[in-house]
């Protein structure tokens, strides 16, 4: 029905609960409702990738999924990558690469080459250019982010396959 | 933009999808991945009375093999078939043409159900269930028909599915394991649609062909199977003459439409270039994998 829904889920290890409407989308609920507006927004169809996320552990666009959808997940946002004042590996490699300039993609950015460097732990420059092609980003011309991506790659220990 | 107003369901069973489809009429969307159905909404393009989310159905995702065929449930994420081995193993075809759909962070969403219930034309799973000659399970309050791709898709993003019903497996039989196969699509960028895609299957030995399967996205409002150019490889074989030949038949037999993303005679001629391609291609890969 279109009465307000409760959603419960859990974001960066933190359970949430929120009462919303079940048009309600999961990035509108993640920034407005949750108050974690480090997932952007942009397109709202699926194109510029500035708001993906991952649901359960696989990156997925929070503006093409309802909040009520994502009950009983497991969310994990770029609010969740630096531990205490310590950047991410993948974080300090887009900083020391030059992968970020006005930062509107760079959530979407890591999430989605987090998401990759776990399916594919040592990927080619050309999978690399490959999997950020996810997200538009209009400002780096992107060979900065290849290269903090080629970095983090190195450092990072590879998990597991998907 | 946001989603307009709607009545939120998320049964648990196909049957009582059907019932909330049937009560609803016209005006109840089933919701799968939402990769296609969500900017629709975000943008008010759909405005239904009702959503039916089929993400919490029991039991309607899952890779099995039954007599022959792969069986894939609708709600089967594109994701978990790029990386399934048994599809790896049975149907390397839909392997290379899944890794064309969108993007991975598309793909974790996106179904197969999905795409082929969406029949947009320049989609990569309709071509392949048309090459291997497929089917799709539909069910509805009458119960359930085993469709056939030719019988299923009717033009640019309209199936024969009824309103009440559901698709809720697609089968696609397993390849044989030494034909050769390729998909191929010219895209302006990665992940975008294609203009065109040719899925091309091809087994023989040598020059001679004794089975060739070729099938189109992009280039008309449904998935085409070019049997006229499967022909000219069946009986000429796998030389360059023939799949030349077979590449110009191909070209010829397709009746794309001019939008604003490329023209008719755009579209003919990628349709010869891309089948020449993947027949090559697929070529290289005779023999067992
Ligand atoms: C950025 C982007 C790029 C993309 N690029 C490609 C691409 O290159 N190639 C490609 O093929 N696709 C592409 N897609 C779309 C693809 O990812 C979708 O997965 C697919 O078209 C629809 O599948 P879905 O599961 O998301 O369905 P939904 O969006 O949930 O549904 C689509 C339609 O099918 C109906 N439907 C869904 N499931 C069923 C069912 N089981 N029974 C009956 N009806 C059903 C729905 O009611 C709806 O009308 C892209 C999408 C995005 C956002
Ligand atoms: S806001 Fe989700 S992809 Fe652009
Ligand atoms: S850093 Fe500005 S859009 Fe990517």
């Amino acid at each position: 029905m279109s009465e307000p829904v409760t959603v419960r889920l859990t974001v960066n290890g933190v359970a949430h609960e929120g009462r919303c409407e079940p048009r309600k989308l999961l990035v509108d609920f993640i920034r407005e409702d949750l108050g974690l507006t480090g997932t952007h927004v942009g397109c709202e169809h699926g194109i510029c990738g500035a708001c993906t996320v991952l649901i359960n552990g696989e990156a997925a666009r929070s503006c093409l999924m309802l909040a009520v959808q994502a009950n009983g997940a497991e969310i994990a946002t770029v609010e969740g990558l630096a531990t205490g004042g310590t950047l991410h590996p993948l974080q300090e490699a887009f900083r020391e690469h030059h992968g970020l300039q006005c930062g509107f993609c760079t959530p979407g950015m890591l999430m989605t080459a987090l998401d990759l460097l776990r399916v594919n732990p040592q990927p080619t420059e050309a999978e690399i250019r490959e999997g950020i092609s996810a997200v538009l980003c209009r400002c780096t011309g992107y060979h900065g982010i290849v290269k903090a991506v080629e970095a983090a790659a190195k450092v990072l220990v590879p998990a597991k396959r998907v | 933009m946001k989603p307009p107003k709607f009545d939120y369901h998320a049964p648990t069973t196909v049957d009582e999808a059907i019932t909330l489809l049937s009560r609803y009429g016209d005006d109840a969307k089933l919701l799968a991945g939402g990769q296609s159905l969500m900017p629709l909404l975000n943008f008010r393009l759909a405005r239904p009375a009702a959503l039916i989310d089929l993400n919490r159905v029991e039991g309607l995702a899952g890779i099995r093999e039954v007599d022959g065929q792969v069986r894939f449930g609708a709600m089967t994420r594109q994701r978990a078939i790029e990386f399934s081995p048994v599809v790896a193993r049975r149907l390397p075809l839909l392997v290379e043409a899944t890794k064309l759909v969108g993007h991975l962070p598309i793909r974790s969403r996106g179904t197969i159900g999905g795409s082929i219930a969406h029949a947009d034309p320049a989609a990569e799973y309709p071509a392949v269930l048309a090459a291997l000659d497929g089917e799709v399970v539909v069910r509805g309050p009458r119960g359930e028909r085993v469709v056939k791709p030719a019988d299923f898709f009717q033009t640019y993003l309209t199936t024969t599915l009824g309103r009440d019903e559901v698709l809720t497996e697609v089968r696609l039989p397993a390849m044989d394991g030494k034909a050769g196969w390729a998909f191929e699509e010219f895209s302006r960028r990665h992940g975008d649609f294609a203009l065109v895609g040719i899925a091309a299957i091809v087994a023989g030995d040598g020059a001679r062909c004794t089975m060739a399967r070729l099938a189109t996205a992009g280039a008309g409002p449904v998935p085409v199977r070019l049997r006229a150019a499967e022909r000219i490889l069946e009986s000429q074989g796998l030389g360059d003459a023939a799949i030349e030949a077979a590449a110009a038949r191909a070209a010829e037999i397709v009746e794309p439409d001019s939008d604003l993303h490329a023209s008719a005679a755009y579209r003919k001629n990628l349709t010869r270039v891309l089948t020449e391609r993947a027949v090559r291609r697929a070529v290289t890969r005779l023999g067992g994998r």
